[in-house]
């Protein structure tokens, strides 16, 4: 099963994020971690740690906000046993199209060929 | 040489130091960062000193392992992850041994800095706190690192334009700051040679 992560320095865009994207992928498994403890800025390793393992997925579709959160998302894919390709596209935009292309089953390919004009980092 | 026992020192050393400039390192990180760095170390090394405190570590390794996993977990911004893969580079460089001599803990730090590189995809020049660990690792092969040279290092960062990390968003306009990861590193250091790691 393939599923979408949701990263933000901010809580509320990572909720938001994931809340928009369901609105197209019912079935998919949407997993996000936002912001630090006590409403602060900036992403957590324990946070995202738990976002993709308690993912129901086993492939995983990364999308983040800035670039330290891929940071700490690279040194968890380290430590990961489940297939996971970080997006480095526009958050909103890719994590929408991802999700609209996993609801109706398409293959990778086609996937990552709609991501590829959203390509910004 | 270096023990358990002064890596603990160094490492205390390194966090009251972070937590005593948290505001002028923050102060740094405003004009062309988020300005949180000073914030974000300081509590991701006041967890570091509780954690080490309420479990002391048995071994060299142990020491470097909770503060590797305390830097990831509590300090939020990229220097958590930054740091974190330069303490778990050294770690293997350990490679399980008590005592290190100089030339040793020269080629653990290279090992730590080749890790922050990979991880930040950084090279030497863009601004980043590569820009302080490069030079310094060198003048500590050659016993040549002094406070003095520290301090001349850090400031040799401020004419630099970044081209990684926040700071780079702002292109020219980066060029006149110090570069705080730097700043911090600059501490890193410094600590190193207070706390009689290399006598």
């Amino acid at each position: 099963m393939r599923g979408i992560v949701i990263i933000s320095h901010a809580k509320e865009i990572a909720v938001g994020v994931k809340a928009l994207i369901e609105e197209v992928a019912k079935d998919v498994p949407i997993t996000l971690a936002g912001g630090l403890d006590g409403g602060l800025i900036g992403t957590s390793f324990d946070d995202i740690q738990q976002a993709i393992e308690s993912n129901e997925a086993d492939e995983l579709f990364v999308f983040y906000d800035l670039g330290s959160a891929k940071l700490n998302v690279d040194m968890v894919i380290e430590l990961s046993q489940k297939t996971i390709t970080v997006c480095d596209v526009a958050l909103v935009e890719g994590a929408y199209i991802a999700a609209a292309l996993l609801q109706t089953d398409v293959d990778n390919d086609v996937i990552f060929a709609n991501l590829e004009p959203l390509n910004i980092k | 040489m270096l023990t358990k026992d002064n890596a603990l020192v160094w490492m205390a050393t390194f966090s009251q130091e972070v937590i005593a400039n948290k505001e002028f390192l923050s102060e740094l990180d405003s004009p062309i960062g988020d300005g949180d760095h000073g914030f974000n170390m300081a509590r991701g090394l006041t967890e570091t000193q509780l954690a080490l405190e309420a479990t002391p570590p048995a071994t060299l390794t142990d020491v470097f392992k909770t503060v590797a996993m305390q830097l990831l977990s509590k300090v939020g911004g990229a220097s958590g992850p930054l740091y974190s893969s330069a303490f778990l580079a050294m770690i293997k460089a350990i490679d399980n041994k008590d005592t290190l001599t100089n030339e040793e803990v020269a080629d653990m730090l290279q090992a730590g800095l080749e890790s922050v590189m990979m991880r930040g995809k950084a090279v030497v020049g863009e601004k980043t706190m590569i820009d302080l660990w490069t030079p310094a690792v060198l003048a500590l092969r050659e016993g040549s690192l002094t406070n003095d040279l520290i301090d001349t290092l850090v400031e040799a960062t401020a004419p630099l334009k970044a081209t990684k990390g926040r700071a780079s968003y702002l292109g020219d306009r980066s060029i006149g700051h110090v570069d705080p990861g730097s700043y911090s590193s600059g501490i890193f250091f410094k600590a190193l040679l207070s706390s009689g790691v290399l006598e």
